[in-house]
């Protein structure tokens, strides 16, 4: 039952994680052999031993953050390049072959080049960071993501001076993702993009992980960037090119609306999306009759990263 | 006759509900997904949409078949509609925001789709209020007019829909395509009306005029009570 009676810690408005899990699972369980359903099925496969069981945490993790229950973090997210919807872009997810998986980096760099993600996981040393994750729909989640510094990986390609901004490009496989198949709604492949600083601030991850275990695909297996502070979207999923750049990138969702979604997107309660309010949010896992978050600026993270925009117009630069 | 009727009616008032027992079964098999309290909002708004576009399309199904005996309905599922939205509103005020009225405004405030829904609520609360037969009666003509008022609820309803939404515009383009015919066919009726009427044809022998007169209270069933 969602309607329970509540424990009065407003910290964590989260359902015990562990009850959350276990009833999920035999319903889902119950579902998924009724409906032998694809998308639940694999994410309840998942229960092999995982990829790295004990990680250190990095500093930035906050004990203070009730993870958000796994099956709801793998349930719970879009993936435009499959479908329009979460249900379906969930199960079709499934379908993304990701292995082998290479990364080309390349601009303004002293070493560019084509690296195999092994290669690259060989040289970083994986941390556990656990971040509250604010999408632009207004909902959140805390996810305890494995992965490494962002900085450092492109520490190792030497970036010149000239490197001011930082592109991502996300896979193009228009055979198995349906959307990219039909030129439908973005220009694909999927586009994000960082200022320089942005990228190198140690809260800055590349995600191979969550729970301690591999990325499950819907969730952006096998590589995808992590920056708290921003709204979910800037945090692109299967990342296969990263460029450093002399000039801003054209990224998709400011290129699709450019009123609605700015180039740096910080989680920013002040600055309301056209369509909708951005002052709270809907934490996922919280249950009926309970009030929603308050959003906060740069979604808790302004200690870290205010300084990047201390002279910027938030209100303008959105 | 009257019997049969009326067991047909009560039916109807049972079937109606069946959504939200759907729903209550589905909260207590935990079945709403990761975010149930987006899919109670989107139940309840769905249906309430819904139930609108029934009411609507009441009036069309009537001049096409002939049969007067639906007007009672229409009655019936705009209440619905009404009953529906008025859960959809408290499931955001209670379920939603557990009454944070500072949080709400601020929701309300800043959302415009909220507006939309909000302007469609307004209407059809004003619509529910004037339904006993005692406020048509009292209204006259006024009734009619105002309650011409449910298409602007139904687009509104419809806006609202589009402008929450991030990708999938499927759905409220089927729903605004379902009001657009009925409207067109609304407008096509008082069109040929107007050109029958100027062909001065007596009032009482023109084609369509069923479709302007049940709007006042059907005979057929002011004569059956
Ligand atoms: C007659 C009046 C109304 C109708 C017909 C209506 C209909 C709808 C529909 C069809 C949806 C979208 C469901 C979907 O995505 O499939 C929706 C969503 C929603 N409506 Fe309404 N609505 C009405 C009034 C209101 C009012 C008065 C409020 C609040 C004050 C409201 C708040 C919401 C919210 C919060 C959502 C969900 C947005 C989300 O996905 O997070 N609605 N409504």
């Amino acid at each position: 039952m969602i309607i329970k009676t509540t424990k009065d810690i407003p910290a964590s408005e989260i359902t015990d994680p562990l009850i959350f899990k276990e009833r999920r699972k035999i319903i889902k369980a119950m579902l998924a052999t009724v409906f032998s359903g694809v998308g639940i099925a694999p994410a309840l496969a998942n229960n092999h031993n995982p990829a790295w069981a004990t990680l250190p945490k990095s500093d930035f993790s906050t004990d203070l953050l009730t993870p958000t229950p796994a099956e709801l973090i793998k349930n719970y997210t879009n993936y435009y390049e499959f479908a329009f919807n979460k249900q379906d872009s969930t199960s079709l997810a499934q379908k993304l072959r990701t292995d082998p998986w290479s990364i080309e980096i390349s601009g303004e760099v002293e070493k560019p080049g084509n690296y195999y993600l092994e290669d690259i996981l060989r040289q970083q040393t994986l941390q556990e960071h656990i971040y509250r994750f604010r999408c632009v729909e207004a909902w959140s989640m805390v996810v305890p993501w494995v992965g490494f510094s962002l900085g450092n990986l492109l520490k190792t390609v030497k970036p010149l001076s000239t490197a001011n901004f930082v592109k991502f490009t996300a896979v193009h496989q228009p055979e198995i993702m349906p959307r990219q198949h039909n030129n439908a709604m973005l220009e694909w492949p999927y586009v994000e993009g960082l200022r320089i600083d942005e990228a190198m601030h140690p809260l800055t991850i590349l995600a191979v992980g969550m729970y301690g275990d591999v990325l499950p695909k819907q969730n952006g297996a096998p590589l995808r960037l992590v920056v708290p502070w921003k709204y979910g979207f800037k945090s692109i999923k299967a990342i296969v090119k990263i460029e450093l750049l002399k000039r801003p990138p054209i990224t998709s969702w400011s290129q699709f609306a450019p009123d609605e979604y700015g180039f740096y997107s910080n989680v920013n309660p002040a600055v309301a999306h056209p369509r909708w309010s951005q002052n709270s949010e809907r934490q996922l896992g919280s249950s009926f009759f309970t009030s929603r978050r308050q959003t906060e600026l740069f979604n808790g993270y302004g200690e870290q990263v205010a300084s990047l925009y201390r002279d910027m117009d938030l209100r303008h630069f959105f | 006759m009257i019997l049969q009727v009326n067991n047909l009616r009560s039916k109807s008032i049972a079937v109606c509900l069946l959504p939200l027992l759907w729903l209550f079964v589905d909260i207590a098999f935990d079945n709403l997904g990761a975010n149930p309290i987006q899919a109670l909002h989107i139940r309840l708004g769905d249906w309430s949409l819904r139930f609108l576009c029934l009411t609507l399309a009441i009036t069309p199904i009537q001049a096409i078949t002939k049969w007067r005996g639906m007007a009672d309905y229409r009655q019936l599922l705009g209440l619905y509609a009404f009953f529906y939205a008025t859960l959809h509103l408290l499931a955001y005020l209670l379920v939603d925001h557990a009454l944070v009225w500072r949080m709400v405004g601020i929701d309300i405030i800043e959302s415009p789709y909220i507006w939309f829904g909000i302007l469609a609520y307004i209407i059809v609360f004003l619509l529910a209020l004037t339904s006993p037969k005692w406020a048509k009666k009292r209204m006259g003509k006024n009734w009619k007019k105002l309650h011409r008022y449910i298409y602007m609820a139904a687009v509104a309803g419809i806006i609202h829909y589009f402008w929450q939404l991030k990708g999938n515009l499927a759905e409220p383009l089927f729903y605004s395509i379902i009001v657009f015919l009925l409207l067109s066919f609304r407008v096509l009726v008082w069109v040929k009306n107007r050109q029958l009427s100027k062909m001065m044809i007596p009032r009482g022998q023109r084609a369509l005029s069923l479709v302007d007169e049940q709007d006042v209270m059907p005979e057929a069933i002011r004569k059956r009570r």
